[in-house]
C-alpha cells in the first residue's frame, strides 16, 4: 500500500516541471498582447470545465453530453447573486460552484438508474433543453435579454483589468486542479476508476456504487459551476443562448483531444476548446464568411475522428508515452523498471 | 371541440415526422445497441439535397424525394462501413464520440455548402384547408400523416414480410448464427444504417416546410425523436411510431392548452425521457428480453 | 478428390493455441466422426473450417482454398455448420428459422419442395411451424438446427455434439435421421461427438484428436475395435 501511495506523489522531475509551468503561466499575461490575455483566461475557464467533465466521464466512466447546462446554471447563479443580492463577484464564484454541485448531486440520483448510452441520451436532451428552460423565468434570469454584468476592474495599478482577471482565473484553476488531484489520487479516485472499468468488480471491492456515482456528478457540476461563473464574468453578460448544446460538445471535444482520464489532458483540452474554433475560423475566413462560420464544426468533428483513430488517449496520452520512452529507452529487458502508469494504464476508451 | 380536433390533427402530423426519426434511431439501436446522435443531421443534409434538386435543378418533387432518400441511404451505409465500424465493438463512449463527430461534421458541411440562412422548402400539398364536419383541417397536415404512415408501413412490411427484413432481424439478434447461415452481418448493419437514414430523411423533408430549412433545423426534432423512441421503447419499432404520434399530440395539446409551458416543449421532452428511463426503461411497448450473443 | 481437406491447420483464441496442426479428409458422401476428450480441439476444428475462429494452415473445400474466406461466404460455398448449442433463433418462428436456412438460395421452386422434404424427415417441425423456436424442446431444437442447415443444400454438414443434453431415445432418432439424410441426399457429414460409441456406429471413418492434433485415425469399425481407444474413449 505504501508503495502504491508513494507512486502517486509527484517525482522531483515532475515538481520541477510544474514549477516551470507555473512561472510561464504567471509571466504569460505580461509578455502577450492584451487581447491574448483574455483568450488565455477563457482557456483556463474551459480547462476547469473540462476537468469537471473529465472527473465524470474520463475517471468515473459516466458519459455526459450536458456539461454546458451546468456551466449555464453556474453563470446565472453568479450573475443573479451579483445583480439581485449585490454580492461581490469574487464571492459569487464559490456560490455558483456550490449551487451547481447541489444540482449535480440531485441530477446524480436519476442518473444512477441510467446506464451508459441512456445517460448520454438524457444529458444530451438536458443540453438542448437547458437554454429554453433558463430563459423562461424572465424576472430572475432576464429572459431573452439576459443579465448584463459590470466589467472586472483591477484593484491595483500594476495590473491591467485583463491581467488581473487572468491572475484570478489562474489562481482558481490552480486550486481546482489541486483539489481534483487530491481527490483522484486517493480512495475516491480509485473508486471512480473501479466504477469506470467495471461495475461488478467495484461492487465486489466494497465500493458503494451509488454514493460514488452521485459524488462524481456533484464534483463535476461544482467545477462546471465555477467555470460558468467565471465565463459569465469574463463575457460581462449572461444569456442562455451563450450556452447552446454545442458548448457541451465543444467541452467533450476538448476533453477527448486533451486526453480523457488525465489531469493534464484537461489543461490541454481547455486550450483546444478556446483556440480551435477561433483558429479554424480565421484560417478559412479568407475564402468567405459562410465557410468560416462552418469551419469550427467541421474541424472539431474531424479532429475528434482523428484522435479516435490514431490516439485514443489524446494529446496527454501521446506526451505520456513519449516521456516514458525517453525515460526508459530500453523496453525489452526484464530489469526495466515498471512503467509508471504510462503504458499499462487502462483508460476510458 | 373544433379547436381540439385541429390541434389533434396537427399534433399527429408533427408526431408522424417525429415517429420517422424515432424509428431511424430504433432501427440502429436494436441492431447494434448504439444511439446515432447524428441521425437528425443526416436527415437535415438529405433535406438539403432534396432542396437543391428541386430549387436549383428543377427536379419534380416526387423524384427529388426519392433521389434524396437514395442519397441518404447510400451515404449512411458508406459512413457505417468506413467510419463507425471499427468502433462498434469498443467501449460505448467511443461510439458516442464518433457519432457526435459525425453530427459536427455533417452540420458544418451543410453550413459550408448552403450557409445558415433559413430557406423556404416546397411542399407538394395544397395550402388551403379542407372542411370536414365543420372542422378546418390542413391538407398539409393530412399529407404529412399519410406519407409518414406509408413509410412506416413499408418498413413494417420489409421487416415482417421479406427475406431481407428477416435476415436483418437475424443478424441483429443472432449475429453468430446468422454468419453460419450465409448472412453477411457487417453488410446487414450497413443496410440498417442506410435504411435508418432513409427513414430519417423522410422526417426532415416532411418537417422542412414548417420549420424552414437550415443546418440546425433538426436540433430540437432529434430530442423529440429521442423522447418518442424512449417513450415507445427504444428497441421497439412499433413503439417508436406509437411514441412519436403520442408525443406529437401531447406537445400540440401542451402548446394549445397549457400556455405557460408552450415554449417549454423541449423541457417536457427532457422530463419525459428522464422519467421513462428511470421508471420504465423498456418504454410502453418494449419488452424486457435477454439478448443472446 | 476429397470434398474437404485440412492440412496442418492451426487455430487460436488470442494467446491460447487450440489446434497445433490438424490434418484430415472428408470424402464426398462420407460420415466422418471427430472424437476426443474435452478440450482436445473438436469444436475448434469445426470452427476453423467454417471460419468462425482465427485459423492457419491449409483448408480446401471442393478443391478451392478457404484461406481468407469469411464465415458467411464459407456457408455460401456449401458448408452447413450446426454449432454447439444449436444456434437456435429463439425469438423467431420455426418457419422463419427454416427460411433463414434457405437464405443463400436463389432457386425458389426447388426451395419450396425442399421444405416438404425436410418436413418429411422432421414431421414434428411441421406441427410446430408457427411456434417460436424458443418454445421447442431440446431435441426439437436440435432437429430444427439440422433441418435449417439442410435447407441451404450443403455438400458438407458440420455437426457439433448433436446428442448434447438429450434423452437417449431422442438421440437415437436424431442419429437415425442423420444416417438416412446422408444416404438419401448424399450430404457428407463431419460429426463431433462426445458419445464415441454412438458416433462410431454411424460413421464410416473417424479421427481421434488429442490436445489439438490428430492422435489416431481409421475406419470406424477398426477404431471401435482398437483396444486402447476403446479403453480411453469408449469406456468399456
Amino acid at each position: 500500500m505504501a508503495v502504491a501511495r508513494a507512486r502517486t506523489l509527484p517525482s522531483n522531475g515532475m515538481l520541477g516541471f510544474l514549477a516551470v509551468l507555473a512561472i510561464v503561466a504567471i509571466a504569460a499575461p505580461f509578455l502577450l498582447p492584451s487581447y491574448q490575455t483574455l483568450n488565455l483566461s477563457y482557456a483556463l475557464i474551459f480547462a476547469i470545465a473540462i476537468l469537471g467533465l473529465n472527473i465524470l466521464t474520463g475517471y468515473s466512466g459516466q458519459i455526459t453530453l450536458g456539461h454546458g447546462a451546468f456551466l449555464a446554471i453556474g453563470a446565472y447563479a453568479s450573475a443573479i447573486a451579483q445583480q439581485k443580492m449585490g454580492i461581490n463577484y469574487l464571492l459569487t464564484i464559490p456560490i455558483a460552484g456550490v449551487v451547481c454541485g447541489l444540482l449535480g448531486f440531485a441530477f446524480g440520483f436519476p442518473a444512477l438508474r441510467l446506464e451508459g448510452i441512456y445517460l448520454a441520451l438524457a444529458t444530451f436532451a438536458l443540453a438542448v433543453a437547458a437554454p429554453t428552460v433558463l430563459k423562461k423565468p424572465a424576472a430572475i434570469t432576464g429572459g431573452v435579454a439576459g443579465i448584463i454584468l459590470p466589467p472586472v476592474t483591477s484593484p491595483t495599478e500594476f495590473l491591467t483589468d485583463d491581467q488581473f482577471f487572468y491572475i484570478v482565473c489562474l489562481g482558481i484553476a490552480a486550486l481546482c486542479f489541486l483539489l481534483a488531484w487530491n481527490i483522484l489520487r486517493g480512495r475516491t479516485g480509485r473508486a471512480f476508476r473501479a466504477i469506470r472499468d467495471g461495475d461488478l468488480a467495484a461492487v465486489a471491492f466494497g465500493v458503494n456504487l451509488a454514493s460514488y456515482k452521485t459524488l462524481a456528478f456533484a464534483i463535476s457540476a461544482f467545477l462546471a459551476g465555477i467555470a460558468g461563473a467565471l465565463y459569465g464574468i469574463a463575457t460581462g453578460f449572461v444569456s442562455a443562448d451563450a450556452y447552446p448544446f454545442q458548448l457541451s460538445i465543444l467541452l467533450l471535444v476538448g476533453a477527448v483531444i486533451g486526453g480523457l482520464g488525465t489531469l493534464e489532458g484537461a489543461v490541454i483540452g481547455g486550450f483546444f476548446s478556446q483556440f480551435l474554433p477561433q483558429l479554424s475560423q480565421q484560417a478559412l475566413s479568407s475564402i468567405n464568411k459562410q465557410v468560416a462560420n462552418a469551419a469550427p464544426s467541421v474541424t472539431q468533428g474531424i479532429l475528434l475522428l482523428v484522435v479516435m483513430v490514431v490516439a485514443r488517449q489524446g494529446v496527454a496520452g501521446l506526451i505520456r508515452s513519449n516521456v516514458h520512452r525517453l525515460r526508459y529507452p530500453v523496453q525489452s529487458g526484464d530489469d526495466t523498471p515498471a512503467a509508471p502508469e504510462a503504458s499499462a494504464q487502462t483508460g476510458p476508451l | 371541440m373544433t379547436f381540439f380536433l385541429q390541434q389533434l390533427v396537427s399534433g399527429l402530423a408533427a408526431g408522424g415526422a417525429y415517429a420517422s426519426l424515432a424509428l431511424a434511431l430504433v432501427l440502429i439501436y436494436s441492431a447494434m445497441g448504439l444511439v446515432n446522435f447524428a441521425q437528425g443531421e443526416f436527415a437535415m443534409f438529405a433535406t438539403f439535397i432534396a432542396w437543391t434538386l428541386m430549387v436549383n435543378l428543377g427536379v419534380p418533387y416526387p423524384l427529388a424525394f426519392v433521389l434524396a432518400l437514395g442519397f441518404a441511404m447510400l451515404g449512411a451505409a458508406a459512413i457505417e462501413r468506413l467510419i463507425v465500424r471499427p468502433f462498434e465493438r469498443g467501449p460505448q463512449l467511443g461510439v458516442v464520440i464518433v457519432t457526435l463527430a459525425l453530427l459536427s461534421i455533417t452540420n458544418g458541411m451543410a453550413g459550408f455548402i448552403w450557409g445558415y440562412v433559413p430557406r423556404a422548402f416546397p411542399t407538394p400539398f395544397p395550402q388551403n384547408p379542407v372542411v370536414i364536419a365543420g372542422v378546418y383541417i390542413s391538407i398539409q397536415d393530412l399529407g404529412v400523416i399519410g406519407v409518414s404512415l406509408l413509410v412506416l408501413g413499408l418498413i413494417y412490411i420489409l421487416f415482417n414480410r421479406t427475406k431481407l427484413g428477416l435476415a436483418m432481424r437475424t443478424a441483429a439478434l443472432y449475429p453468430d448464427s446468422a454468419r453460419l447461415l450465409g448472412v453477411s452481418v457487417g453488410g446487414m448493419l450497413a443496410v440498417g444504417w442506410g435504411l435508418a437514414s432513409g427513414v430519417g430523411a423522410v422526417s426532415g423533408i416532411l418537417l422542412a416546410p414548417s420549420l424552414f430549412l437550415e443546418p440546425n433545423m433538426m436540433q430540437q426534432v432529434i430530442i423529440y425523436a429521442f423522447a418518442a423512441a424512449v417513450l415507445g421503447g427504444i428497441e421497439s419499432p412499433i413503439g417508436a411510431v406509437v411514441g412519436g404520434l403520442l408525443l406529437g399530440v401531447l406537445l400540440a395539446m401542451v402548446g394549445a392548452y397549457v400556455q405557460p409551458l408552450a415554449d417549454l416543449r423541449l423541457a417536457v421532452a427532457l422530463l419525459l425521457i428522464v422519467v421513462v428511463l428511470v421508471v420504465r426503461p423498456s418504454g410502453l411497448l418494449g419488452q424486457v428480453h435477454v439478448r443472446r450473443v | 478428390m476429397a470434398l474437404l481437406e485440412l492440412d496442418a491447420v492451426t487455430a487460436d483464441y488470442g494467446p491460447i493455441k487450440a489446434l497445433h496442426g490438424v490434418s484430415l479428409k472428408v470424402e464426398p458422401g462420407e460420415i466422418v466422426a471427430l472424437l476426443g476428450a474435452n478440450g482436445a480441439g473438436k469444436t475448434t476444428t469445426l470452427r476453423a473450417i467454417s471460419g468462425t475462429c482465427n485459423r492457419g494452415g491449409r483448408i480446401t473445400f471442393e478443391g478451392r482454398s478457404l484461406r481468407g474466406v469469411a464465415a458467411h461466404d464459407t456457408a455460401r460455398r456449401g458448408i452447413g455448420h450446426v454449432p454447439e448449442g444449436r444456434g437456435t433463433l429463439v425469438q423467431l418462428t420455426v418457419w422463419d428459422n427454416l427460411r433463414m436456412g434457405a437464405y443463400t438460395r436463389t432457386d425458389k421452386e426447388k426451395v419450396s419442395t425442399d421444405y416438404d422434404l425436410i418436413f418429411g424427415y422432421f414431421p414434428i417441425l411441421k406441427e410446430r411451424r408457427d411456434q417460436h423456436a424458443g418454445t421447442l424442446s431440446g431435441g426439437e431444437q436440435q432437429m430444427l438446427a439440422i433441418a435449417r442447415a439442410l435447407m441451404a443444400r450443403p455438400r458438407l454438414l458440420l455437426l457439433d455434439e448433436p446428442s448434447l443434453g438429450l434423452a437417449p431415445l431422442v438421440v437415437q432418432s436424431i442419429f437415425e435421421i442423420i444416417t438416412s439424410i446422408n444416404a438419401d441426399e448424399g450430404v457428407a457429414v463431419l460429426l463431433v461427438e462426445q458419445n464415441a460409441s454412438l458416433a462410431l456406429k454411424i460413421a464410416h471413418r473417424a479421427y481421434l484428436l488429442e490436445t489439438g492434433t490428430v492422435a489416431a485415425s481409421g475406419d470406424a469399425r477398426t477404431m471401435a475395435a482398437d483396444e486402447s481407444i476403446r479403453r480411453s474413449y469408449l469406456g468399456y
